[in-house]
C-alpha cells in the first residue's frame, strides 16, 4: 500500500503543526506523522493531570478542520523505501508514503548523562518527569529532587508542585552569575520572565549537580554537590536532565548536513538536501515560540511562498536572540563528564559499564567490542552521552530507525514489486 | 473507573493515563528486566530510551506513548 502526498511533515509538535497550518490554505495534500498518541509534541501534552493552553487547543482544532491535512498519530518512521519514500508503522500496520517535499520537525530529547545509580527505578529525566506526571503519574506527598540544567528544571518543578509533590531541591549546574545574567536580560521576552520567577524559590541552587543516586531496589537518596559541599538528600524521585539534544537521526540518514549537533538550515529553513526542510528544536533549540515561527516559515517556503515567509524573519530573529542567550547561560560544566564511575552503566540497553567503553578510541571501536549502542534505543541515549563524555562522534543511524515488526519490513518488498 | 491488567494484577486508571504512568504506580513500578537482570522503570518519558518497552496485548509497545484502554493486558516480564 503506497500513498503519495505533496508535503510530508515528521513531527506534530509546535513546529510541525505550524508548518502544516501555514501550508494548508494552498490546498496541497499534507500528511503529518507523529509518534505520540496526540499532536502537541513534548511541550503541549494533556492528560489526567494536565490541561492544554488555549492557543495549543486552538491549533489542534485548526488541524482537524483542514480536509487536506491527514494526521497519523502513534506512527513512526521505520526506514526509507527509495527516494522520497518512507516506510511507516503504527500499532496496526506498516505502509509506504511517498512525498514531494518533506519538513523534518523531530524536536529534541533530553541530554541524559550517566552517574552512579542512574538506572535505579525512581530516576527519570527532568522533562520526563513532567511528561509522566501530565500522563497521570501520581506524585502527591513524594519528595523530589530535580537536577541538571536549564529552564526545563523549573517547568518540571512547577508541574510536580502543582500535583502535590514536595520539591526538596533544584540543583542547577550553571553558576549563579550565568543564571543571573540570563534572568536580567529577560525583560525583552516578557512571557519568559514570568516563568523565571520561580528562580527565587528557596530550594533552587546554582553551581550544584548530582553526584550519585542510591537505594536497594529503587531510589532512596541522592548525593548532590552544592558549591564546595556535598549533601545527601533522602527522596522518592530524582528528575535529572542536562538540557536538550536535537533529534537529528532521520535527517542525518537522509543526508542533511548537521552543524553544532543540529540540522543545518538556511534562512528558508531549507536543509542541505533539496526539497527537505527542518524547523523547531531539531534545527537548534529555542523553545516553542521559535519553533512556531520556524514551522510557519518552512511551510510557506516549501510551497514557494517566499514573500510571505520573509515577513516572518524579524519574529524568528527575536526568538533566536532569546535562544542564543539561553544556550550561553546553561553551557555544561566539564565536571559533569566525570560523574560516571568505572562500573556505572552507560549503555542501558546492553548494560555496558563506563570502564569497558573508556578503553576504546572511538564510538565504532567501542560498539564492535562491547555491544554498546546496539540495543533497542540504537544509541540514542548512550551515543549521545558518549559524545558529551568522551568527545566521540555518534554513528549515522541505519534503518530500521526504531524497533519494527517483520510484517512492516515486508512492505518494502511489496512496494518494489 | 476502567481497568487493565499489569502482569496479571488489575489496575484502575483515569481516562487519558499513559501505560508508563500506570506502570510507575503499580506493582514493583517497573517496566522491564535488563539483560543483566536489573529491573528498570521508564526513563525519558518521550519515546526515546526504550526502557518502558512492554508487551501489550501481544505486541511490543512503548508504555510512554500508549494510552491505557479498558481490558489491556500489559506484561513487563516477557
Amino acid at each position: 500500500m503506497t500513498q503519495h502526498v505533496d508535503l510530508l511533515i515528521i513531527g506534530a509538535g509546535p513546529a510541525g503543526m505550524a508548518a502544516a497550518l501555514a501550508a494548508a490554505p494552498s490546498a496541497i495534500s499534507i500528511a503529518i506523522i507523529d509518534d505520540n498518541p496526540l499532536p502537541g509534541g513534548q511541550i503541549w501534552r494533556d492528560g489526567p493531570q494536565a490541561r492544554l493552553s488555549a492557543s495549543a487547543r486552538q491549533m489542534r482544532a485548526r488541524l482537524q478542520r483542514h480536509g487536506n491535512i491527514q494526521l497519523h498519530s502513534a506512527s513512526k518512521v521505520v526506514a526509507f523505501a527509495g527516494t522520497k519514500r518512507l516506510l511507516l508503522e503504527n500499532a496496526e500496520e506498516g505502509w509506504v508514503l511517498a512525498y514531494d517535499k518533506l519538513i523534518v520537525c523531530t524536536g529534541a530529547r533530553e541530554l541524559l548523562l550517566p552517574f552512579p545509580g542512574w538506572s535505579l527505578p525512581g530516576v527519570t529525566g527532568a522533562g520526563a518527569l513532567q511528561a509522566l506526571i501530565k500522563g497521570g503519574l501520581p506524585v502527591a506527598g513524594e519528595r523530589i529532587v530535580i537536577a541538571g540544567s536549564g529552564p526545563l528544571l523549573l517547568a518540571a518543578a512547577a508541574t510536580a508542585k502543582k500535583n502535590g509533590a514536595e520539591v526538596v531541591r533544584i540543583a542547577e549546574q550553571a553558576s549563579l552569575g550565568d543564571v543571573a545574567r540570563f534572568g536580567a536580560g529577560l525583560w525583552r521576552w516578557p512571557n519568559k520572565m514570568i516563568q523565571a520567577l520561580d528562580l527565587a524559590s528557596g530550594v533552587y541552587r546554582t553551581s550544584a549537580h548530582v553526584l550519585a543516586a542510591s537505594g536497594v531496589d529503587r531510589l532512596e537518596a541522592v548525593r548532590v554537590q552544592l558549591g564546595d559541599r556535598v549533601h545527601e538528600i533522602a527522596c522518592d524521585r530524582l528528575a535529572c536532565g542536562f538540557g536538550l539534544v536535537p533529534n537529528v537521526e532521520i535527517a542525518t540518514a537522509l543526508g542533511c548536513r548537521i552543524e553544532h549537533r543540529a540540522i543545518f538550515v538556511d534562512q528558508w529553513q531549507a536543509s542541505s538536501v533539496a526539497d527537505h526542510y527542518a524547523a523547531g528544536e531539531c534545527s537548534g533549540f529555542g523553545g516553542s515560540e521559535l519553533a512556531l515561527v520556524e514551522g510557519r516559515i518552512a511551510g510557506l517556503a516549501a510551497l514557494g511562498q517566499r514573500a510571505q515567509a520573509r515577513k516572518l524573519w524579524p519574529e524568528r530573529k527575536h526568538w533566536q536572540n532569546f535562544a542564543d542567550r539561553l544556550n550561553r547561560a546553561f553551557a555544561l560544566n566539564p565536571a559533569l563528564k566525570k560523574l560516571a564511575k568505572p562500573d556505572t552503566l552507560v549503555c542501558r540497553c546492553e548494560d555496558v559499564p563506563y570502564a569497558e567503553l573508556a578503553n576504546h578510541s572511538s564510538w565504532t571501536a567501542a560498539k564492535l567490542n562491547t555491544r554498546c549502542g546496539m540495543g533497542a534505543c540504537q544509541g540514542r541515549i548512550c551515543a549521545t552521552a558518549g559524545q558529551t563524555l568522551l568527545g566521540w562522534e555518534p554513528p549515522q543511524l541505519r534503518p530500521p530507525f526504531s524497533p519494527a515488526r517483520i510484517a512492516t519490513l515486508a512492505c518494502l518488498d511489496e512496494d518494489v514489486a | 473507573m476502567p481497568e487493565l491488567s499489569i502482569d496479571g494484577q488489575p489496575f484502575r486508571f483515569a481516562q487519558g493515563t499513559t501505560v508508563a504512568a500506570a506502570l510507575m504506580s503499580s506493582g514493583d513500578r517497573c517496566s522491564r528486566t535488563s539483560v543483566s537482570g536489573q529491573r528498570r522503570a521508564p526513563l525519558c518519558g518521550m519515546g526515546i530510551c526504550q526502557e518502558c518497552r512492554v508487551n501489550i496485548d501481544g505486541l511490543r509497545r512503548l508504555a510512554c506513548q500508549t494510552i491505557c484502554r479498558e481490558g489491556m493486558q500489559v506484561q513487563t516480564r516477557s
